[in-house]
């Protein structure tokens, strides 16, 4: 190789290597491999050249070109990354600062646990049934085996109205009764919703939520509502829930029991429930000897502060939002 | 009910602690706590027998009194009770005793008298919760006795919170009775001789009313001892279950009450006249009770008469003028049987709580009325002496309560469990029912009169788990199959309406349904609530109509705790009246106040939220319904009228979108630009399975259009007649911009429209869209007198 090529690409590898500016490197560029650069004149050169010494200096002068080249191309890409690396590094954010836009809310903590009861129930095969909260003595009394005078309205002191033909029902029965007039057995319902009862202190709500279930068919006993509320509170708490049952008293069922479960060395009453009295079945027109049936029902708002820790039932209905958010 | 241990271990006596014994209830169904009967026992109190009470020297209302507290020396001890004097005998806290509360009794100087001790009344023992004067002993009490044992203080109470069928369990003898069932044990009662009856003229009884009273049994005892007091041990008893002592015939009455559960009365005879009626009150009689309160009479109130009127309100309250005195010393004892609903009826007529209504309206043994008259003329005997005259009987108690025909199969299958066919008869038998094998798997059984809660099968079958024990039935797993249920597409659960709201920040609440009605008349002038006849406050008086009346006082409740933005919304029943009954309509409500968005960093100054931003919100429910809806401008009491939007699907009416009325903001002080809106929730749920079209290959192209129209042509209108022009090619129309001001002439807006073209086969060259575009201008032009802005 001749010395003028050496020393042309010797000096301009350094300077090529020696580039900071991008378009300094580009100027480089045209002005050794442009259509008038040096490497290019060089080439023109070859034309007038004796043919074996054309093949040599041909080669050299490619090669030439061909090392100029690469090392131009490293260099861009190499001022390009550090271009891009700059302007990323200008663009860096505080990944902490807060979001933006609207924040989420939240479901009422006795929505919430009611759903978390409908959907056990609904996965053991029990639909969810509404009904009306004003009703009639019939519906909330008279068809649940509680006639007038009844001592057991006592425990359920009624809001009446309208002179009073009607009443805020005591609690969700009325919608098995309204169910079980419509349907035939096998019938597997829970009712959730409102109940009133004139009573109002620390520990009473005269507006609260209950959850209430029936299950009528041919052969339903005590057994089968031991199963299914051992396994619901099993579920519903997420813990192997050690229950009792004790027998207890409510017109609407015979025999009847209370579900008693334990709680660190205490055993809390959760719930009421039985085998349907079979006035009940007599009077919605249901052979009460040829089904028989089982009903429970809950106090939603118990489970929930059982759930939750919350100590004050009033708590659900001041609606404070600084309690409420804390549902999200 | 609360009741001595100790008494009911005379009657039956199950070798288990007070603890143990109240948990065996509690599991048989009788709900049962045991606490300690004197958890804070004085210590160093014995009896003491006033000799002599001689005034202080130095204190006029002090006196000195020379007691024997069976030490051996007469003590002298200072009191200040009015009722200390010579011969009774009372509690003396001797040096170093302890009373209850701690406090310790030293020898003391009191205004210069030395005094050993101190002498005490019932409240400073803890016996009562006030009491005047020093605690009077029986006079045959033995001075030195320490005053726990004297009064047997070492006991438990039994506090019975009993099931209103449990009735027959509400004394001594029916709680023994159960107790003796659980534990297969026999129970003893006292003997009860009948007394011997002297040829004394007896009381006429005539029964008008055998439905209201089955059963009545009375006697007349005379020369009776008008100065006799009741025992110590009897109104220990008496105390223990909350009853004073008043006089020894009440006493004994309330005790055979509390012993036997039979309520009894006691009439001086002296003011008796002519024979003794049970009958209906007639219309405008009254009756001056015992509690000093005198009630009308209506003719369903079944009365204990003589010949001057009313005495008794049968079962419930005896009368004040006919009861015995301190005078009396002939009586008329009456044990009789009333019907539940006539008492309960009466009783809950005219609120009066007692002892006999609470026993009588869960029903009395229908046998047990001579049994308890002898025993309480047995205790008169012993107590205020006297002569007790024959027994008059009214009615006849019946043998059993009833027979039931009951099946093993029916045992087994109600309580879901196999129960060897042995052992029912016995466990029943434990019970006092006697059973008789009838046919294969069958008995009759005949249930005892107590039991008269049993009156069914199913009523066996209970007492049968009972005592086989709840807990020996296994959980059975489904053997039934279970039957799949599904809602239909074409109805959102209301629960994802409620989730989308929470996604866009609204908080639900829940509220009483029962509302203030003068803020209801505010938000719903004129319109008729359901009102509660016995409300528990005015402010809860009504049924809502609305949920805003809810949903107002919820907010100003937190804007009251500092709360500066809140979106809120409640699911829930509104209740109406209809006709002669009551009309509900689930609503889906919510209110929103403050800034559209939370305060934050990096947006611009905060920009309260209005009537759009939540308009956007309740169409993001609608989901693909969104078109069978519009909003309509109309006009609501309690919102703005400018700002007020009725919410139709399919033209028809379902809801209010608007800003509270400024004016009813100010009243109600829940400050500016407060948005409510209220929809039907059956509206919102119904909804449409999805269909979707086909989706183009083809560019669209967007022309953009600005008009200057009207104030008063609506968006809806300027959309719908540009959609109608814009023919088939015209796929979507928006209004990306809106704006009034300078510029424009007053009483015009300019509204930008962005219009989308496209087809499915092809794409679509210019002329086509120039003319589509031509169509819209021209149409808006003509219908609306839109001009296309330059």
């Amino acid at each position: 190789m001749s010395n003028d090529l050496e020393e042309l690409s010797s000096k301009a590898a350094a300077e090529i290597e020696g580039a900071t500016d991008p378009r300094v490197l580009e100027q480089m560029r045209v002005d050794l491999l442009g259509k008038k650069g040096r490497v290019t004149e060089l080439l023109k050169q070859l034309g007038g050249m004796a043919p074996e010494q054309r093949k040599a200096f041909g080669e050299q002068v490619n090669r030439v070109k061909e090392t100029l080249s690469a090392a131009l191309e490293r260099k861009a890409q190499q001022l390009g990354d550090a271009e891009l690396a700059r302007k990323l590094a200008s663009e860096t954010i505080d990944v902490t600062l807060p979001g933006r836009g609207e924040d989420v809310g939240a479901l009422h903590p006795v929505t919430r646990t009611i759903r978390r009861i409908e959907r056990i129930f609904n996965s053991m095969g029990f639909e969810s049934v509404q009904g009306p909260e004003i009703e009639d003595d019939w519906h909330n009394f008279q068809a649940l085996n509680i006639p007038e005078s009844h001592p057991a309205r006592a425990m359920q002191d009624t809001f009446y109205a309208l002179d009073g033909s009607r009443l805020l029902r005591t609690h969700t029965s009325p919608v098995q009764i309204r169910t079980m007039k419509q349907r035939k057995p096998p019938i597997r319902i829970i009712c959730p919703g409102r109940v009133y009862r004139v009573d109002f202190d620390r520990t009473h709500s005269p507006m609260f939520h209950q959850v209430e279930g029936l299950y009528v068919a041919e052969n339903v006993g005590l057994a089968d509502l031991k199963h299914d509320l051992m396994r619901f509170l099993s579920l519903f708490f997420e813990r192997d829930a050690e229950v009792l049952f004790r027998p207890s008293y409510f017109p609407f069922v015979e025999p009847g029991a209370d579900v008693h479960m334990r709680w660190g060395d205490r055993w809390l009453e959760l719930l009421g429930c039985g085998v349907v009295h079979p006035n009940v079945l007599s009077a919605v027109g249901i052979d009460p000897e040829r089904y028989t049936g089982y009903a429970f029902g809950m106090g939603v708002e118990r489970l929930a502060m059982l759930r939750y820790g919350v100590d004050d039932l009033r708590l659900f209905f001041n609606n404070d939002l600084r309690f409420l958010e804390q549902f999200r | 009910m609360k009741i001595s241990e100790n008494w009911l271990r005379e009657w039956v006596n199950p070798p288990v602690s007070a603890t143990a014994l109240a948990e065996k209830l509690n599991l048989a169904g009788l709900e049962c706590e045991a606490e300690p009967l004197t958890p804070d026992m004085p210590s160093g109190v014995v009896v003491g027998r006033i000799l002599k009470a001689e005034p202080h020297p130095q204190a006029d209302r002090l006196r000195v009194c020379d007691v024997d507290a069976g030490t051996g020396e007469i003590l002298k001890i200072v009191c200040g009770a009015a009722n200390a004097r010579a011969g009774i005998l009372v509690p003396a806290a001797l040096p170093g005793s302890r009373l209850p509360g701690g406090k310790e009794i030293g020898a003391a100087v009191l205004r210069g008298v030395e005094s050993a001790g101190m002498l005490c009344s019932a409240s400073e023992l803890g016996l009562a919760e006030k009491s005047e004067g020093l605690l009077e002993f029986d006079s045959d009490a033995r001075p030195g006795t320490p005053i726990e044992k004297h009064l047997a203080l070492s006991d438990n109470l039994l506090n019975l919170e009993l099931t209103p069928n449990r009735g027959d369990c509400l004394s001594i003898a029916g709680l023994a009775r159960e107790v003796a069932a659980l534990y297969s044990l026999p129970a003893k009662a006292p003997t009860i001789r009948p007394a011997v009856v002297s040829a004394l003229p007896s009381k006429d009884v005539i029964v008008e009313d055998a439905v209201g009273c089955p059963h009545y049994v009375g006697r007349v005892v005379t020369k009776l001892n008008p100065k006799a007091r009741t025992p110590d041990w009897m109104r220990e008893r008496l105390r223990r279950s909350g009853i004073r002592a008043i006089h020894p015939v009440v006493d004994i009455t309330n005790y055979v009450l509390l012993e036997l559960g039979q309520p009894m009365h006691g009439f001086d005879c002296a003011r008796l006249a002519g024979p003794v009626r049970v009958r209906r009150a007639r219309t405008g009689e009254k009756l001056a009770l015992l509690n000093e309160q005198t009630i009308e009479l209506v003719p369903a109130d079944l009365l204990i008469t003589d010949d001057n009127g009313p005495l008794v309100l049968a079962g419930v309250m005896g009368g004040a003028a006919s009861g015995v005195s301190e005078t009396t010393t002939q009586i008329f004892l009456e044990a009789a049987c009333f019907d539940p609903v006539s008492v309960a009826t009466s009783g809950r007529r005219h609120k009066l709580l007692s002892d006999s209504r609470y026993r009588f309206e869960r029903g009395v043994d229908p046998a047990l009325q001579r049994r308890a008259l002898e025993r309480a003329t047995q205790l008169v005997e012993q107590i205020c002496g006297g002569e007790a005259g024959p027994i008059v009987e009214v009615g006849r108690a019946p043998q059993y309560a009833t027979t039931i025909r009951l099946r093993h199969s029916r045992v087994e299958r109600l309580l879901g469990c196999p129960v060897p066919v042995r052992e029912v008869p016995v466990l029943l038998g434990r019970l006092g029912i006697e059973t008789q094998a009838e046919d294969a798997g069958a008995w009759r059984a005949r249930v005892p009169t107590h039991r008269y809660d049993l009156r069914i099968e199913a009523d066996l079958v209970e007492e049968v788990g009972r005592l086989y024990g709840y807990e020996r039935i296994p959980a059975r797993a489904y053997a039934a199959s279970l039957v799949p249920f599904s809602t239909p597409e074409t109805q959102r659960p209301l629960d994802v309406l409620k989730d989308s709201l929470v996604a866009r920040g609204y908080q639900e609440v829940v509220t009483y349904s029962f509302v203030d009605p003068k803020l209801q008349a505010q938000l719903n002038p004129g319109a008729p609530s359901v009102a509660l006849d016995n409300p528990i406050a005015e402010t809860m008086a009504v049924m809502r109509t609305t949920l805003w009346s809810g949903l107002l006082p919820v907010w100003l409740y937190n804007r009251q705790r500092q709360q500066k933005r809140a979106r809120l919304f409640e699911c829930g029943a509104a209740y109406f009246p209809d006709g002669s009954g009551t009309r509900e309509t689930q609503k889906l409500a919510g209110l929103v106040a403050g800034s559209a968005l939370p305060e934050q960093w990096g947006s611009k100054p905060e920009r309260a939220a209005d009537f759009f931003d939540v308009k956007a919100d309740l169409v993001a429910l609608l989901g693909s319904s969104a078109a069978d809806f519009s909003f309509e401008r109309s006009e609501h009491a309690a919102l703005h009228p400018g700002r007020c939007a009725r919410i139709l699907r399919d033209g028809q009416p379902v809801g209010w979108l608007g800003a509270l009325h400024p004016r009813l903001a100010q009243t109600l002080d829940v400050g500016d630009a407060l948005l409510l809106f209220e929809v039907d929730a059956e509206a919102m749920c119904a909804a449409q399975l999805p269909k979707p079209g086909p989706v183009s290959e083809f560019p669209s192209s967007r022309r953009d259009l600005a008009l200057v129209l009207k104030e008063d042509v609506t968006a809806q209108q300027l959309v719908a007649v540009t959609r109608a022009a814009g023919g088939p090619l015209l796929k979507s129309v928006h209004i990306f911009d809106m704006y009034h001001g300078p510029g424009l002439e007053e009483g015009f807006k300019s509204m930008a429209l962005g219009l989308i073209f496209q087809d499915y086969s092809r794409t679509l060259n210019v002329e086509e869209i120039d003319a589509a575009v031509g169509e819209v201008t021209a149409s808006v032009s003509a219908q609306l007198g839109a001009s296309v802005r330059g």
